[in-house]
């Protein structure tokens, strides 16, 4: 499998304070990966560097062969690269339609439409004139990831999608992601739940206090292995 | 009647309040940002009106597709390169860059065009009235002045709820960050604010500048206005705007009926009262 981003002894920091050491990874072209590991591990940071909201080296991170590392979001939005945020961070101003429709604006063109999206969360539809912040979680969750979408990206990046939801909410998403990556889409999901996210990814790496502890397959990769990567015992 | 007059004289007044309001309104809704040089600005359009009109032979109003989009010019230019690197967490840098700007703008317009004080001539239109009864009869410049006022808030309420960069605007105004991972450049529509605003501005100054004299020393005053019709009207809501501006206009024409000594004085106390009794304004940002 070709690889569409890799990133190479990737170090991030907030001000001071070190978030990232020597991260190496790699996202094949439409592959699917999972991120896991506890909280602080530097799950975020990582999706927040590859998306460009957090300043990095150049040559740490590189994208479809090129060198990307510090450049802003918004380019890198129109390269193909789309973080749904942690917290899904919606604009409150704008209806459920408008978040999608801003989505779309400025990415590439491509198969994803407000129809498509629709009909990947129907409910979204019902509710395209509300504002927002009148929705429940999840439904703000299907914005979020609706709004990623609606800017064609090549590669998709969902941080802590689960985070808050009920767990029937979030069987539902996920019973979705199969029909976002069907056109090829490469996607990373950084998760907490780990059972969900082995679940729905190829392969999985494990972070630990910044650091990459465990690189595998997601369906070979053993509990044990994975309690030592995520707790270091 | 007297009465009457002065009540639909200061409502006229409020149509050119409220347009210097508004773009007050804008660029604080889209990045909280306050404009010290804001009224500066609005003199500022008025020379450069003065500078078209006797170069070219313009009314002052076709000026205006001249100087509005100069001015949009100056204004994107104005954020993009100085302005953007005063934003951030902190409120003090742009007040103070702003405020430095108005001391240059003045004191530049001084040296320039010296402070004898200039009037735009508009021709027969400024004198030209309706009659709406014998004893009351409206002029069709102030007339002009708040239908392009009413327009302008039309326009700009339907550039924010109807349009891309309307969405662009409220959202950025949301979240500078989230925004760019939409592909939205925070500066960039930063920049457009302002040179929307300045637009808004050129409009404003030449009314100005057709209405009354002006010299390079009036421009906080037309700040003040500006700010009161806003608080007055409700902050981030452009049709309250309108109404502060009205509000305003009134209590002016009320101060000066009973004095010609109180008019400001009446306008600034109508702010007071407001401010006091309902600090948020007649109509409020709704809230989500």
């Amino acid at each position: 499998m070709r690889d569409l981003l890799t990133v190479s002894r990737l170090d991030a920091f907030y001000g001071d304070f070190q978030a990232l050491f020597d991260v190496s990874l790699r996202i094949g072209d439409g592959e699917v990966v999972a991120i896991v590991g506890s909280n602080g591990a530097g799950k975020s940071t990582l999706l927040k560097s590859i998306a460009g909201q957090i300043a990095t080296r150049r040559d740490a991170i590189s994208f479809d062969g090129e060198a990307i590392g510090g450049e802003r979001a918004n380019l890198l939005l129109k390269r193909g690269i789309s973080l749904v945020p942690e917290g899904r961070r919606l604009f409150p101003s704008l209806s459920v339609e408008e978040n999608l429709q801003i989505g779309g604006e400025h990415g590439r063109k491509g198969p994803w439409t407000l129809a498509r999206v629709y009909d990947l969360f129907p409910v979204l539809a019902e509710r395209r004139n509300q504002r927002s912040t009148s929705l429940s979680g999840g439904q703000q969750q299907m914005v979020a990831i609706g709004r990623a979408l609606m800017s064609n990206p090549r590669l998709l990046l969902c941080d802590e999608i689960s985070l808050g939801l009920a767990p029937i909410i979030v069987r539902e998403i996920y019973a979705r992601l199969p029909q976002i990556t069907g056109d090829g889409m490469s996607l990373v999901i950084v998760e907490q739940d780990i059972v969900q996210a082995l679940a729905a990814s190829g392969r999985v790496y494990c972070l630990q206090e910044g650091r990459v502890t465990l690189e595998g397959d997601s369906q070979s990769v053993s509990r044990e292995m994975l309690a030592a990567a995520y707790f270091g015992v | 009647m007297d009465w009457l007059n002065s009540i639909l004289q200061g409502v006229l007044v409020g149509g050119l309040y409220a347009m210097f309001a508004a773009g007050l309104s804008l660029i604080f809704g889209v990045m909280r940002l306050v404009n010290i040089a804001h009224g500066d600005l609005v003199v500022m359009a008025a020379y450069l009106a003065l500078v078209v009109t006797q170069a070219l032979g313009m009314g002052p109003l076709a000026s205006l597709l001249i100087i509005a989009p100069l001015m949009a010019v100056i204004g994107y230019g104005l954020q993009r390169w100085l302005l953007n690197r005063t934003l951030g967490d902190d409120l003090l840098p742009p007040l103070l860059v702003t405020f430095g700007l108005s001391v240059i703008i003045q004191n530049g317009l001084l040296e320039i065009f010296s402070p004898d004080s200039r009037k735009l001539q508009a021709g027969a239109i400024e004198t030209a009235t309706i009659p709406i009864t014998p004893d009351l009869s409206i002029g069709v410049l102030p007339l002009v002045q708040f239908l392009v006022a009413v327009a302008m808030i039309g326009a700009l309420q339907a550039l924010f709820y109807r349009t891309a960069w309307g969405r662009a605007f409220r959202a950025t105004s949301d979240d500078q960050s989230t925004v760019q991972l939409v592909g939205v450049d925070n500066r960039h529509v930063f920049g457009l604010a302002m040179g929307l605003s300045l637009a808004v501005i050129s409009v404003a100054g030449v009314f100005l500048a057709v209405r009354s004299n002006f010299d390079p020393s009036m421009g906080p005053a037309r700040l003040i206005f500006g700010f009161e019709a806003v608080i007055i009207g409700g902050l981030g809501n452009l049709w309250g705007t309108l109404a502060g501006g009205v509000v305003l206009g009134v209590a002016q024409a009320i101060g000066a009926k009973i004095d010609p000594g109180w008019q400001l004085l009446a306008g600034h106390l109508a702010f007071l009262i407001v401010l006091a009794v309902r600090p948020e304004g007649f109509f409020p940002k709704v809230q989500a």
